[in-house]
Formats: structure tokens, C-alpha cells, sequence
């Protein structure tokens, strides 16, 4: 069973790569939005359609991080006329090098920490961590608000991926909570995104810098 | 009584605020709902109840040693809320009574939180409810305030469910079968995966520290507290930091449970002291008042860290700091929320002589400043005294001397900037809106009645809390 879940973690951490090194921010909502369905499938994967809990897991998460997230970006984009595309803090090349270098600390952390035997042979730690590493570079690294939210969505599906290893033992409540967090911080994300679009007329948090010593 | 009406009520009281019609009634629901509030909260402290092993929630002796405190601040704060409402009757309040309700429902919740799950969904539906408060004057300045609060913050909350994640993994690579409740946590013990728990125990710091405010994950504080209006100043700063510190009290407990209780003491500790440094030191160059009393949180929450960190005895201290700190700084940010209204700004460049402008005001905000800073015989005087104490008496000398040197330097700083904004003469010939300036009872009683609270705890602490601390301690400590 695991070695066409570990593709999908490898497609997963591949589309990483991809949001870090691509300069178009369509480009990155789309690889955000095919990670999020790659997500989807997963507990299905490692469950099977055990019970109705899974597959309401998996239909939101699809739904959710595929769909729903990337179109509210795409408005986004569209309500504050970015035709300029990504501009990058820390640029590409050292972005996609902080991400492989960051993919190569995962797998080697990864092997420090001790797993259940139905776990040992997935790549879910690694790709866990690469995420949350590839969402920390574009937190950082990136100016417009739309990549920043891109990169905390990616962060995310960090913490969705590690949440997967405890899908069968813990309640689903955790995992509602990944779920109720996305839509909700989103939909708060964007007023505030609309708000800023308002006062400074741009979705540069550059220029967010009045308030300092 | 059930604790659950502490949750259900306010969170009732919200929905009702949401569907009030009228704009100038509509605040009384704050005080209503808080009256309720802190008479369920102190009844419940009187009298405890049993908790069923397994429970979710709960009023244990950690939220009896905690909760009221939030509930006495909250009551202020709404009376203050009241007034500062209808001279703020230009906005409209809908949104800011609804959320302010919500959040006290979600303190309440997160305080009795006996689950890592639920502690978390808490934590997070807080920060969510939080920003629009931060949001309320509508501002350039607010919107960045806002946008920084939500990035920290957010972030801060992804890494804490990421650390929730890794200690669950802990219990059931230990065997566990996915009750993540803290009793089963504990209970479980040294059957939990020890590189896992460290792991959790990191991030859980780090995250659970960010929505506390500590150094160096404080970055979004002074700019929220500097802009929020004074009374979401003070809930942040004395509610919602409080439900933090109580979530990174009871992790303590499972990694201590877990036989790696020094590495979390050290870990608490050396936090606690880099954030009071940092705090210390900025507190020398800052130029804002309403800022001054965020890098001063921060370092009240590095002094809470400090005592968690110092064993049985400091983590009493802490709880009573808790306390002092909350009853303390609830009235300077009310004060200084009065003398921004009636100097227009908090930049202490434009604003002097508020002796003048705001005399009550003024007056109050001085004697504030020597509580919290430790001047006797208000409460922070004895609560810090108790953590210097349990340093010395666990022969951490080298952390009690680090200790008293950040405290001086933040005596200068806070001094300083409290002395340069009341003295002189007011500098601006600016139009007098006497609606603005006026120092009504209502916003002059509740931050009086807070000082008046501080000293009152720290002249006669009574019996009924040092037991509700001494409690809480054993709770975390010595589990059963």
C-alpha cells in the first residue's frame, strides 16, 4: 500500500519545488491547489473507505484545498488587478536551493525519529517537514500578500501531511480542526487582504512598515 | 453550578449582540454577560467540583487558579467598554461587542481545556476572533497591526497543532490508544516516545510562546497592543496570554511525566530570561506609550516563563503573578487608552503634559507604572518577589541577578517614558473636542477599581486563591 502513497508524497514535495522556483503566481496557486487534491486522496489511501469519516475527509480536503482556497485566490488576484507576478525577498534560485537543501534536512531528521512499523516504509514525515520548510521560505521570502498566503497554505498541507499518521488512532476532530483553520483563516485573510488592497492601493507588505522602533 | 455556562453563555450572549438592533444598547450586554461571568467564576472557586476522568473540559484546579482573574478583568473591561462605546458611537459596535463576547466564551473554554485537541481549536478560534478587534479603528496603521498579528499569529498556531500532532504520535508510538486528554497524557508517562516528545514540546513552546508574546516570536505585540483601542490591550494582554501560559503549564506536566521535565525547565527558563532582556532593552528606546506597555508584557510573560521554570514553589509565584500582573496591566491599558483619546496620539514626541489634559487619568496611569514595575505595596511587588525567592532558594543565582538587572533597566525605560508623557506642558494647540476629553466616571472607576485590586491582593492575598494556587501546583507537579 505504500509505495503508490509514497508517489503521491513525492508528487507532493515535487510541487514544492515548483511553487518555490516559479515566478508566475498563477503558477503557484496551481500547484498549491493540485498538492491539495494530491492531500485528498491520501487518507483514502491509507485508510481505504473504512467508515463515512474518511471519505468526509478526503471529499473536503479535495474540495477545500483544491478548489474553494485556490479560486478565493484567484479573486484575489483578480479584485487587486495583479498582472505583475511574484516578486521575490529572497529569489528563486536560492529559494528552490533553500527548499532542496530543506527536502535533504527532512529525510535526514526524519530517520532520527522513531516510527510505528505500518509507518516506517512512508515518505509521511519527510514530506511533512519539507512542506512546513517550504512554507516557511515563502513566508519569508516573498513581498505580495497572495505568495505569503500561498506559503502558509503550503505549511499547512505540512501539518495536514504529519496529521495523516495519526488519522487512524485519533479522533477526526483533529483533523477538522486543519479544515475549520483553512477556511476560516482564509476567509479572514482575504477581508484583510481586501482592507489593505483599500488603504495602500497595493498588496505589497513592504510597505507596511510605519509601525517600527 | 456547570462550568460549561462560563462557555455557553458569553458565546449565547455574542449571537444575541449579533442580533441587537440598537447601537447605543447594544454594549450592556458586556457587563450583563460579565457579571454572570465572574459570579459562575468565583462560585466555582469556592466551591470545586469532580471532574470525570476522561472529560474533555473542565474546571480543575489550573482554571480555578487562572479563570477568575480573567472573569474580574473582563467585568471591568466591559463597564469601561460601555463608556468608551458611546464615545466611540460614530462606529458602529456590532461586530466589536459580538467578538468580544465570543473571545471571553473561548478563554473560558481554553482555560478548561483538558484535551490537546480542544485546547488547540480554542486557542485557534481566539486568534481568529481577535482580529477583526484589532481591526477596529479602521486605520492605515491598525490594517498593518492586523495583517502582522494574523501572519505571527497564524503561523505560530500552525506550529503549535504541529507540536499537538507529535505528542499525539508520541502517545500511540508508546502504545497509546489516541486519548489525547492530559490526565491519559500523564498518566501514560515515560511510555511516551521520548525523541517525540521533545520534538512536540519545541514546537508546542514555540507556538504556544508566539501567542504569548515571548521574545524572540514577539514581534506582533507592540504594533497590536499600540493599535487595538486600550480595552482589547488589555484582554490580550491579561486574557488571551493567559489561556497560552496555562496550555504551556499543562504540556510541561506530560513531558515531565515523560522524565524530560529539565530540559523543559531549562528550556522555560532560558525564554523566560531572553524575553525579559529584550523587553528590558526595548522598553530604553521605545517612543510610543502604548507600545511601552506591550514590550512590558512581554516582559511580564518572560517573568511567568521564568517561575514555570523554577520548579514547585516558582510556578506558585507565576500563578500569583499571573494575577497581579493581569489586575495591574488591565488598569494601565485602560489609563493609557483615557490619555491617547485626550493627546490625540501616543507618540511621547506629540504628546506632554497630560497632567494637564487628563489629570485622573494621568495620576492613575504613574501609580500604575510603580505597580508594575514592583514598587510595594502593590501585588507585582510580592508576586516577583516570591519568583526572586524561589531562584535563590533553587540556586539559580546567576538567573536571579539577570533577573533583577532586566527589571531595573525596565524601571528606567518605563519611568522614563511615563514621566516624559505626563510632565510638561501640552504641546499641541489642537482643537479641544471636549466629547474626547471628557474623564467620565465610567472610564475612570474600572481602571481604579483594578489598581485598587492590586493593592488589595498584594496588602491581604486571601487564603481562598493561595489555596487555589497551591492546588493548581500540585495539579501540574504531582499528578495523581
Amino acid at each position: 500500500m505504500s509505495e503508490p502513497l509514497n508517489l503521491l508524497i513525492g508528487l507532493a514535495m515535487g510541487l514544492n519545488l515548483l511553487a518555490l522556483g516559479s515566478s508566475r503566481l498563477l503558477a503557484v496557486i496551481r500547484a498549491m491547489s493540485v498538492q491539495g487534491m494530491v492531500l485528498g486522496v491520501m487518507p483514502l489511501m491509507i485508510v481505504g473507505l473504512s467508515g463515512w469519516n474518511v471519505l468526509f475527509v478526503a471529499v473536503m480536503t479535495v474540495v477545500i484545498k483544491g478548489f474553494f482556497i485556490p479560486g478565493l485566490l484567484r479573486r484575489a488576484m483578480r479584485a487587486a488587478r495583479i498582472t505583475r507576478e511574484v516578486e521575490p525577498i529572497i529569489d528563486f534560485v536560492p529559494s528552490l536551493l533553500l527548499g532542496a537543501g530543506g527536502t535533504v534536512a527532512a529525510v535526514a531528521l526524519a530517520r532520527v525519529l522513531p516510527l510505528l512499523p505500518e509507518h516506517a516504509g512512508t515518505l509521511l514525515v519527510p514530506g511533512a517537514l519539507a512542506s512546513v520548510l517550504t512554507g516557511f521560505v515563502l513566508l519569508i521570502g516573498r513581498a505580495k500578500a497572495i505568495s505569503q498566503v500561498c506559503g502558509y497554505l503550503i505549511l499547512e498541507n505540512g501539518i495536514y501531511l504529519f496529521g495523516l499518521l495519526l488519522l487512524e488512532a485519533t479522533p477526526v476532530l483533529v483533523e477538522f480542526g486543519v479544515l475549520l483553520d483553512l477556511t476560516v483563516g482564509i476567509f479572514v485573510t482575504g477581508i484583510i487582504m481586501d482592507r489593505i488592497q483599500r488603504a495602500f492601493d497595493s498588496l505589497d507588505t513592504r510597505k507596511l512598515t510605519v509601525l517600527r522602533e | 453550578m456547570n462550568s460549561l455556562l462560563l462557555v455557553f453563555v458569553p458565546l449565547l450572549g455574542a449571537v444575541l449582540a449579533a442580533f441587537w438592533p440598537d447601537n447605543r444598547s447594544r454594549p450592556l450586554l458586556l457587563p450583563a454577560v460579565g457579571l454572570f461571568h465572574v459570579a459562575v467564576a468565583f462560585g466555582l472557586l469556592l466551591t470545586p467540583v469532580d471532574i470525570p476522568p476522561g472529560a474533555w473540559i473542565g474546571y480543575d484546579s489550573l482554571a480555578r487558579a487562572v479563570l477568575p482573574v480573567v472573569s474580574l478583568l473582563f467585568l471591568l473591561c466591559a463597564f469601561y467598554g460601555v463608556a468608551y462605546l458611546r464615545i466611540r458611537s460614530e462606529r458602529p459596535n456590532r461586530a466589536f461587542v459580538a467578538l468580544l463576547l465570543a473571545v471571553l466564551g473561548l478563554i473560558s473554554a481554553g482555560h478548561q481545556a483538558c484535551h490537546l485537541g480542544l485546547l488547540w481549536i480554542t486557542t485557534e478560534a481566539i486568534t481568529l476572533m481577535v482580529v477583526p478587534l484589532i481591526h477596529f479603528n479602521g486605520t492605515a496603521r491598525a490594517i498593518e497591526a492586523t495583517w502582522k498579528f494574523l501572519l505571527v499569529g497564524g503561523t505560530g498556531i500552525a506550529l503549535s497543532l504541529l507540536g499537538s500532532f507529535c505528542l499525539g504520535y508520541a502517545s500511540i508510538y508508546g502504545g497509546g490508544q489516541g486519548d489525547l486528554t492530559f490526565t491519559a497524557l500523564i498518566a501514560q508517562g515515560a511510555g511516551l516516545s521520548r525523541p517525540w516528545v521533545l520534538t512536540a514540546w519545541v514546537l508546542l513552546l514555540i507556538g504556544y510562546g508566539t501567542k504569548m508574546g515571548l521574545a524572540p516570536m514577539h514581534t506582533w505585540k507592540p504594533d497590536a497592543y499600540g493599535e487595538a483601542p486600550g480595552i482589547i490591550g488589555a484582554m490580550l494582554a491579561c486574557g488571551v496570554t493567559t489561556v497560552a501560559f496555562t496550555a504551556i503549564l499543562r504540556v510541561r506536566a506530560v513531558v515531565t511525566a515523560a522524565g524530560e521535565g529539565r530540559v523543559a525547565d531549562h528550556s522555560l527558563l532560558a525564554i523566560g530570561l531572553f524575553s525579559m532582556a529584550v523587553a528590558a532593552l526595548f522598553l530604553l528606546g521605545t517612543r510610543d506609550f502604548k507600545r511601552m506597555l506591550a514590550y512590558s508584557s512581554i516582559e511580564q510573560m518572560g517573568i511567568l516563563c521564568l517561575g514555570a521554570g523554577l520548579g514547585a514553589t516558582g510556578a506558585w509565584a507565576a500563578l500569583f503573578h499571573v494575577w497581579s500582573n493581569s489586575l495591574t496591566k488591565g488598569a494601565l491599558f485602560l489609563c493609557a487608552g483615557n490619555m491617547r483619546r485626550a493627546a490625540g496620539t501616543s507618540a511621547v514626541d506629540q504628546a506632554s503634559g497630560l497632567a494637564r489634559l487628563a489629570p485622573r487619568s494621568s495620576a492613575m496611569f504613574v501609580a500604575g507604572v510603580f505597580a508594575a514595575t514592583a514598587c510595594p505595596p502593590f501585588a507585582p511587588f510580592f508576586s516577583e518577589l516570591r519568583v526572586l525567592r524561589a531562584a535563590f532558594a533553587t540556586g539559580h543565582i546567576g538567573t536571579a541577578t539577570i533577573f533583577l538587572g532586566c527589571l531595573l533597566l525596565a524601571f528606567f525605560g518605563i519611568t522614563r517614558l511615563a514621566f516624559a508623557v505626563v510632565d510638561g506642558r501640552p504641546r499641541s494647540a489642537r482643537k479641544t473636542d471636549r466629547k474626547r476629553l471628557a474623564e467620565t466616571a465610567g472610564v475612570i472607576i474600572p481602571p481604579l477599581m483594578l489598581l485598587g485590586l492590586s493593592l488589595w491582593l498584594g496588602l491581604a492575598t486571601p487564603t481562598f486563591l493561595t489555596s487555589a494556587w497551591t492546588a493548581a501546583v500540585a495539579q501540574i507537579f504531582s499528578p495523581k
